[in-house]
């Protein structure tokens, strides 16, 4: 193949004239760890309650629970994402939905792809968090009972404080999931990383640097979650567990 | 309020049964491959031979921290001029079902050996010292002693992640391909009938993989009774 390199393609400037293509790619990257962030801190919130209504005594809540995780769990991401980019508007009341739907598209994009990578990924963390607390001895609930506390009281001070440690190494993963999966969000034309790419394509034809410089920029995410977190999960270990001190 | 119509739906059916058939295929020559590329690259990583499990591990790391939409992506721009140049088509011959085809199964792959390394792993090692007693090569005790066991341990995770690969098809939508839900989007589109369309797709896609992984589960309580 005889395909022309051309690096400096990065520092040319832009189509819309007032910034380089690198420009693009960096408002892509922090595009993308915006969107990654809040969303995951969302899922973090919601997937804490939702694994802890899973392992409550009551069928309706634990049901409930169960049947949120197997909703999210069971549909593509990409399906939920247009479901709530294209249906959700539609469905809401119509003063509400045409107010919406006038407010800036980069808004709608952004929000769409927010609350839908949150609750797909929520869907996640609740199920670590039940595996977390079931893999607590019954000693500890029972013992905790026993000396006078209430149900919640026991979550509160005896379970979730053991179980919330436990379950960040495997949320490591989940956290580096949001990230990967934020690029399904280009699908919708919010312009991430990935979004940012495919355009570079289209105005610049060096389709190999853009999608290498891309490809790069979810490495480097990739390695500096991974020791960002390699840090939390070291100060959060219990000791006397694998993986603690 | 909004009002539904769903009556575009039944004339569409055949269309969108067409667009299942990519989408399970695709999953399935995505198994297949990614289990047989998945296992090797699963024994490189164990080997004791340094480049094979570095390069085994570079792989895999690499596979998993690039977004499948990326990688998809790639596949879409060099798989085709690849093959054009191998067997001498003319350009522009469609070859985005090959080229999905490969890239899944590619990327597949790597998630794939992980779940197999692990299954090796969880054999006891007695299972290695005791077919070496018994004067086996290591292929031969891989083959005959290790993987049977790794891969009884094994069978609900694989599926889970087929389950999983079912799902991501829908990715192929970056390539225009109609796949299931590409054609449930094109009909909604066409008729202006997107929502009943998105609604129908997430619904089918809810039913098949909520059945699949309920019989996955009770797979599990057959092979490891609680």
């Amino acid at each position: 193949m005889n395909y022309q390199w051309h690096w400096g393609v990065f520092l040319q400037p832009s189509a819309s004239g007032d910034d380089t293509y690198l420009g693009w790619m960096l408002s892509g990257l922090k595009m993308t760890i915006a969107l990654s962030l809040s969303a995951w801190v969302l899922a973090l919130a919601l997937g804490a309650l939702i694994g802890v209504l899973r392992t409550a005594p009551n069928k309706w809540l634990a049901g409930f629970a169960t049947a949120y995780v197997e909703l999210f769990r069971n549909i593509p991401l990409l399906v939920q994402l247009f479901i709530w980019y294209f249906v959700l508007p539609e469905l809401l009341p119509e003063s509400i939905g045409n107010a919406y739907k006038q407010s800036n598209p980069m808004l709608q994009q952004f929000l769409a792809s927010m609350i839908c990578l949150a609750l797909f990924t929520s869907a996640r963390v609740a199920e670590q968090v039940r595996a977390g607390i079931n893999s607590l001895p019954k000693g500890q609930k029972n013992a905790g009972l026993a000396l006078g506390f209430t149900l919640p009281q026991t979550y509160r001070f005896v379970i979730l404080p053991m179980a919330f440690r436990l379950v960040v190494p495997p949320l490591t993963s989940e956290f580096l999931n949001i990230f990967k999966n934020s690029a399904v969000c280009s699908t919708i034309g919010l312009l991430e990383l990935a979004a940012q790419g495919r355009q570079l394509v289209d105005y610049t034809a060096q389709p190999y640097e853009s999608f290498i410089a891309v490809t790069v920029a979810y490495l480097l995410i990739n390695v500096t979650v991974m020791f960002l977190m390699r840090k939390v999960e070291h100060r959060v270990a219990v000791p006397g567990y694998l993986g603690g001190k | 309020m909004y009002e539904f119509d769903w009556s575009s739906i039944p004339g569409a059916l055949p269309f969108l049964w067409d667009g299942m058939k990519i989408s399970l295929e695709i999953t399935l020559t995505a198994v297949v491959i990614g289990i047989v590329w998945g296992t090797l690259l699963a024994m490189m990583r164990l080997s004791s031979l340094k480049p094979l499990a570095l390069f085994a591990a570079g792989y895999v790391n690499l596979f998993r921290a690039v977004p499948l939409v990326m990688v998809l992506l790639w596949f879409f721009l060099i798989v085709p001029k690849f093959i054009e140049q191998l067997f001498g088509l003319p350009p522009g011959t469609d070859l985005r079902l090959t080229s999905a085809m490969i890239g899944f199964a590619l990327f597949e792959s790597a998630y794939y050996s992980e779940i197999i390394r692990a299954g090796i792993q969880s054999v006891p090692k007695g299972q290695m010292a005791a077919c070496s007693a018994l004067g086996m090569t290591y292929g031969q005790a891989m083959r005959l002693v290790i993987l049977p066991q790794a891969f009884r341990n094994m069978v609900p995770l694989l599926l889970t992640q087929a389950i999983i690969l079912f799902q991501d098809t829908s990715l192929v939508y970056v390539s225009a391909l109609a796949d299931f839900f590409g054609a449930a989007y094109k009909v909604g589109d066409r008729d202006g009938r997107l929502v009943e369309l998105l609604l129908f797709a997430g619904a089918v896609y809810f039913v098949i993989c909520f059945a699949a992984s309920t019989v996955v589960k009770r797979l599990q309580k057959k092979f490891h009774p609680a």
